[in-house]
């Protein structure tokens, strides 16, 4: 699949998750994507990220711009070497947290998403991979 | 965007009045929370008003923040309405599995006031609005 362009930003804190969020934002726009489209693919990105930060310990996202055929698309990917998830089909559902938020961030970046990827091994760490098409 | 460590609350009235003009991150939302409970108090406030339509996203922290804000308000006997909300957020929100069931919401400033002016105007009716806070 030809790629168009790629990006990898740190994601160690709050600040952070804003900042993907941004790249992530002006990725979308300038792929063409539709404004509800950029709203997803930015809420999915900043759910990921703030998974990155609060349970994966920090980590790297890398944003990859993307044409198959015709459309263009966005794949994103979240990786960390933190904890790892032992469960990770209970990570999916909603409501399953240990973070103390709501649990809506997996399914809720699953949902936001057309392809969804998830990695995962105790004590080795977590990669979770998006993509959007336009 | 400019950084900036806290969100300004603006006092009208019995009303407190907040907008969001940044991306806020985790912390920033946090101590809005904190410092509008706090003003609620401070102010004998009755109605919190969140002007959101500057907002791009609201993920799930957003939210719950939200949602947050208006549970603590109602505890203090203040009402909170959310405006604004872009059509991208509301339809990307519903998706993410969050439908904001405990916040009022109204799609223009307007609108809000009128909502927080009735609701207060109603308990007063009811006779429980300032006897909840003796001097």
């Amino acid at each position: 699949m030809p790629l168009i362009r790629s990006d990898k930003l740190p994601v160690a804190s709050d600040a952070d998750v804003v900042t993907v969020r941004q790249r992530v934002r002006a990725l979308a726009v300038e792929s063409g994507f539709s404004l509800v489209d950029q709203t997803k693919i930015v809420t999915a990105a900043s759910e990921l990220a703030r998974n990155t930060v609060v349970h994966g310990g920090g980590g790297t996202a890398e944003i990859e711009m993307l044409v198959e055929g015709g459309r263009r698309g966005l794949r994103l990917t979240f990786r960390d070497h933190g904890p790892g998830i032992a469960d990770v089909e209970a990570a999916m559902r909603n409501g399953f947290t240990t973070g103390g938020g709501l649990g809506l961030g997996l399914g809720g970046a699953r949902r936001l998403s057309n392809e969804f990827d998830i990695q995962s091994r105790p004590g080795e760490g977590t990669v979770v991979r998006i993509t959007r098409w336009r | 965007m400019a950084d900036v460590d806290r969100i300004p609350i603006i006092k009208m009235g019995e009303f407190l009045l907040v907008s969001i003009q940044v991306d806020m991150h985790d912390r920033l939302a946090m101590t809005l929370q904190d410092d509008l409970t706090a003003s609620v108090v401070k102010h004998r406030a009755r109605g919190v008003l969140i002007d959101i339509s500057s907002l791009e996203i609201v993920d799930s922290f957003i939210g719950r923040t939200l949602a947050n804000i208006a549970a603590m308000s109602r505890v203090l006997d203040a009402e909170t309405v959310v405006v604004g909300m872009r059509p991208a957020v509301a339809i990307t929100l519903v998706e993410l599995g969050m439908s904001l069931s405990g916040v009022r919401t109204a799609l223009t400033v307007e609108r809000a006031m009128e909502m927080l002016r009735a609701s207060v105007g109603e308990t007063v009716h009811q006779g429980r609005a300032h006897a909840a806070h003796p001097e």
